[in-house]
């Protein structure tokens, strides 16, 4: 046998330890096992969310901005398609060259090769990047006709925001810009829709302060991708909510009418309705495009902008501040009659009012005689105001201007109100530091002095008298995605609706009885007529010299120092509904330059408002234009 | 029954060894390797083209080369054993001169026709040559210093040559294949005793000369968070894709992982997490216990084998392949760190599918041969 003893024990070490090693193998191997129960079973839901995590990826789609309509639907703001050419670049095999071509159809500036080229750099090679935008449909056209010749540039459509009415709207509406580092610093930074390319956000107007229901609810595309970040496939779509409709109060009609009834001056007016406080028109003039503001202004237009003396940017309407003049004698009227002065009481106009050792002089050289209340103000006398209003003092005068809404803001849903000054003995010296001196007290009853006003304030006046005493207070939109806003309360004024009477009845005549300031501007159709009061405010100090030499007529000043036109009213007479203010800066005197503006307007406002008295019922015509 | 003298010599024909040949064996090898062509199949997004086709290919090669080899008196096994043994070597000390780089490493021979990779050759070579030398040696002639010295060279020399080339997967698996050889042939403990202490005493001499890329796989290893997008990448989304895997996987042809390219080498290093995202813990399972079959059958080849060489060679094959089956998986599974060991048949691959083919040729040669008692001194077969 060759099988020896020794041979045999060295079988016998053989198996014990190969034994072993087949006991150690089990050994790893349950190891291995429990590795995969700890991974696979203990753990699995954690690397399945990594796994998730890996191949889903988020993607914002950027919600379809709400509409602004009018109060009859009509669109003053809306998306547009926009037109653009986007490249692809792993599919282009030279750039430069597919860019060359490309700029045969469009422009490509440059800077815009620059900032192509960088948008490249930053972005996977698969992810199109926007080459140029806005293009024309017959750019549009040939990017799609020369698409074999363009490897990489596609044609594709957005959203861009489009205001149709432009100059006429843009302080009310405002406009949308690209997203600033300011915008990311608020309460609203961390929101990701922010950081979406192309997106834009409110930056004026209504457009601002709704921005966030206009905005609506971002989306989100669920997209499987590749290690690489390679779309694969949707797995599924959240279109996300589009923002809602805003409903304003404005009649576009009206406001086209009026803007272009003063779109040679730098004037305002707003048309409210008296009962609810609805804004009609709300004109600044003149206006600009808020569509440039959405593509982004070159230099040279912004200056524009910012150097024209009529200033565009500002809106007049809430921002402009004018002394009211002889606007305000309707509210030291009132005051007086609350102060206990009969409306028939006479006052006799020389043409100038002795006062301590100084002169105050009537508008009319020659004076106009005995004046009770109703002539003051019917022809504007200024000397029976002088009288009155230091008879009454300021400090009646200051509480009627405040009960009527003078010196103070609404929180009219656009930004940039100013309040003004109704001036006061505690305003005085607070700013000044001087007390009240009675002088003051005697040109502030015609509307001069430190009073400053707004065309707003203005129209919120002539709506109070209008309507009998009651606080209207205005609003700009009549409903937010289809819903009605509630009427903000207009409660009765502690005022005797008698004394308000008697000034509506003033205001009546002058514009409807011969001889009153604004008659040549009546509105002469029978049910249609108009109550108003005229205002010119002064911007110069007129010297003595100048008085005994005759004062110089406004059309043979400078236009920046030409009185401010001025003029406020209601309509109808008979039962009032509307009431307005116009503001023609430097239009030289209210009964030449406001008033006959104003008649047209309203004219406008009243047939109109036979013509259609349907308004617009919300979300009758859904969020979509078409 | 068979007559038992029939099997004890070397009058066994042709048709006896393939009745004695372990078909079962075979097919349990192609049920492990049909679980390989299934995810190259997945791989390639439903398609045999262009791994699972060329992979069935292949097994259908290393089969007729298995049954060739176990038809191969085990004798002449042992015969060639040294003779084998020095060519493989030198084409591993070629490769270091002539051989092109792959993969970034240096392992690659051109023979102008095919390409191979010496290093496989040497895998087996060293086991035969080993079970050949320890086959003279009486058990307590083994522990003797001078009789080491010789085996020591058989595995240092290779080992060092492979190290430079650099593919330390291979050196390692070199290194404790040979071990285990030594330790089944009966070295006292105290040779391991020393050898271990010699071994923590080396690594930081080792560690000196690991490459850049060998440090930084421990280091990931260690710590894969610290680069998730970097070198930590591999291992982190190798969990991953195990780990969403769950019970019973995200089912045949739906990783996530692996079909959208989270996941690296899932044809070749990563085959095994690819099925475990695919067909869950349960599919892991069901392969493992299909190599544990296999590791359990070859160690019952070993110890049923009545001739020390059969014993040792079939020792050597069966801890080769728990080698393979164990540093993968560990690995993918985030207990070891990266080294490019495949899949044993599952992984992608020609060389390693066909040397592996080889080395259970031998043991089934083994199988086959096991009642053959050899003399310590050689046979006089021929």
């Amino acid at each position: 046998m060759q099988v020896d003893g020794r041979d045999n024990s060295r079988y016998k070490t053989f198996t014990r330890r190969a034994i072993m090693l087949g006991s150690a193998q089990a050994g790893a191997f349950a190891l291995l096992a429990g590795r995969m129960y700890y991974l696979q079973i203990m753990k699995t839901d954690e690397y399945r969310m990594l796994a998730e995590e890996n191949r889903i990826n988020v993607r914002l789609l950027a919600p379809l901005r709400g509409r602004i309509v009018d109060r009859y639907g009509t669109v003053l703001a809306s998306n547009r398609q926009n037109y653009r050419a986007v490249l692809i670049a792993e599919q282009t095999p030279d750039i430069q060259e597919t860019l060359d071509k490309l700029s045969r159809i469009v422009s490509i500036t440059p800077y815009d090769r620059k900032k192509i080229m960088r948008d490249i750099a930053r972005s996977p090679r698969f992810m199109p990047v926007t080459v140029s935008e806005d293009l024309t449909w017959e750019q549009f056209a040939q990017v799609n006709i020369n698409e074999p010749d363009l490897p990489g540039v596609q044609p594709d459509v957005g959203e861009t925001r489009h205001y149709p009415f432009a100059g006429e709207l843009a302080h009310v509406v405002g406009y949308v810009g690209p997203v600033a580092d300011k915008d990311m610093a608020g309460e609203d930074g961390d929101n990701p829709l922010l950081k979406l390319p192309g997106f834009r956000i409110g930056k004026s107007g209504i457009e601002k302060t709704y921005d966030a229901p206009l905005r609506g609810t971002a989306g989100a595309s669920h997209v499987e991708v590749n290690a690489y970040g390679r779309v694969i496939r949707e797995l599924s779509k959240d279109p996300g909510k589009p923002g809602s409709e805003i409903v304003l109060t404005l009649d576009m009609d009206i406001q086209k009418f009026a803007c272009e009834r003063l779109k040679d001056e730098s004037a305002s007016a707003v048309v409210m309705d008296i009962h609810n406080g609805d804004i009609i028109s709300f004109v600044s003039t003149p206006g600009f495009d808020p569509n440039d503001f959405n593509m982004g202004l070159s230099q040279d237009q912004w200056n524009a902008l910012v150097n024209n003396p009529y200033k565009p940017l500002t809106n007049k309407a809430i921002a402009g501040l004018y002394p009211p003049g002889s606007t305000f004698k309707t509210v030291t009227a009132i005051a007086a009659l609350e102060a206990g002065i009969d409306p028939n009481r006479t006052v006799t106009c020389t043409g100038k009012y002795a006062f301590g050792d100084h002169y105050f002089h009537c508008w009319k050289k020659d004076g106009h005689g005995s004046v009770g209340m109703h002539d003051g103000i019917k022809h504007s006398c200024d000397i029976y105001f002088y009288d009155t209003a230091r008879r009454i003092g300021i400090d009646a005068i200051e509480k009627v201007a405040r009960q009527f809404g003078l010196g103070e803001t609404y929180n009219l849903e656009i930004p940039g109100e100013k309040a003004g000054v109704v001036p006061s003995r505690d305003w005085k010296r607070a700013v000044t530091g001087v007390s009240w001196q009675q002088g003051e007290t005697l040109i502030t009853g015609i509307g001069q002095g430190y009073l400053l006003t707004t065309p707003l304030q203005l129209a919120v006046l002539a709506s109070r008298i209008a309507n009998g005493g009651y606080a209207v207070k205005p609003r700009l939109t009549r409903a937010i995605g289809g819903d009605l806003l509630p009427v903000p309360e207009a409660p009765k004024m502690d005022i005797n609706p008698e004394w308000i009477k008697i000034v509506q009845s003033g205001m009546n005549g002058v514009s409807n009885e011969a001889g009153g300031t604004a008659f040549r501007s009546r509105i002469p159709d029978v049910g249609f007529e108009l109550a108003g009061k005229t205002g010119s405010a002064q911007v110069r100090r007129i010297t003595m010299a100048e008085r005994d030499s005759g004062v110089r007529k406004n059309e043979t000043l400078e236009w920046r120092l030409r009185d401010h036109a001025l003029f406020i009213c209601f309509a109808p007479v008979a039962e009032p509904k509307y009431a307005m203010s116009l503001v023609i800066e430097h239009g030289g005197s209210g009964s030449g330059a406001a008033a006959p503006a104003a008649r047209d307007i309203m004219l406008e406002v009243e047939k109109r408002n036979l013509a259609r008295p349907q308004a617009y019922v919300p979300g009758s015509r859904g969020t979509e234009e078409g | 029954m068979f007559d038992l003298r029939r099997f004890t010599g070397h009058e066994m024909k042709i048709s006896d060894k393939l009745m004695e040949f372990n078909w079962g064996f075979l097919l349990l090898l192609g049920v492990i390797s049909s679980i390989g062509f299934a995810m190259l199949y997945s791989v390639a997004d439903g398609s045999f083209s262009p791994w699972a086709m060329k992979q069935i290919v292949r097994f259908g090669i290393g089969s007729a080369i298995m049954i060739g080899v176990a038809l191969i008196d085990l004798r002449v096994w042992m015969r060639v054993a040294y003779p084998l043994y020095a060519v493989a070597l030198v084409l591993v000390a070629a490769v270091d001169i002539v051989g092109f780089k792959g993969m970034g490493a240096q392992r690659w021979l051109n023979l102008g026709i095919i390409q191979i990779q010496p290093s496989e050759i040497m895998k087996i070579t060293i086991l035969l040559a080993l079970a050949r030398y320890f086959h003279g040696l009486a058990l307590d002639e083994v522990s003797r210093l001078r009789n080491l010295i010789v085996p020591a060279l058989l595995i240092v020399v290779p080992v060092g040559l492979v190290v430079k080339q650099p593919d330390l997967g291979t050196a390692i698996l070199l290194t404790v294949a040979g071990g285990v050889i030594f330790f089944a042939a009966g070295l006292a403990w105290r040779y391991f005793i020393i050898a271990g202490l010699a071994v923590l005493g080396a690594i930081p001499v080792i560690w000196e000369r690991l490459h850049d890329y060998q440090r930084n796989r421990v280091f990931t290893f260690l710590d894969p968070e610290r680069d998730p997008l970097g070198a930590g990448y591999h291992i982190l989304q190798s969990k991953i894709a195990l780990g969403s895997g769950g019970l019973f996987g995200k089912g045949f042809m739906a990783g996530t992982q692996a079909h959208l390219n989270f996941l690296p080498e899932k044809q070749t290093d990563f085959i095994f997490t690819m099925l475990g995202e695919e067909l869950g813990f349960v599919g892991g399972i069901v392969l493992l216990s299909l190599y544990f079959a296999a590791l359990m059958f070859s160690l019952n080849v070993a110890i049923q084998c009545r001739n020390q060489f059969g014993r040792l060679l079939a020792l050597g094959v069966s801890v080769t392949l728990f080698f393979y089956v164990f540093i993968n998986t560990a690995m993918v599974m985030g207990l070891l760190p990266v080294v490019g060991v495949p899949l044993p048949l599952v992984s992608y691959g020609g060389t390693a599918m066909l040397s592996l083919m080889f080395a259970f040729g031998l043991l089934m040669s083994c199988y086959i041969h096991r009642n053959l008692e050899i003399g310590r001194g050689g046979s006089n077969f021929w």
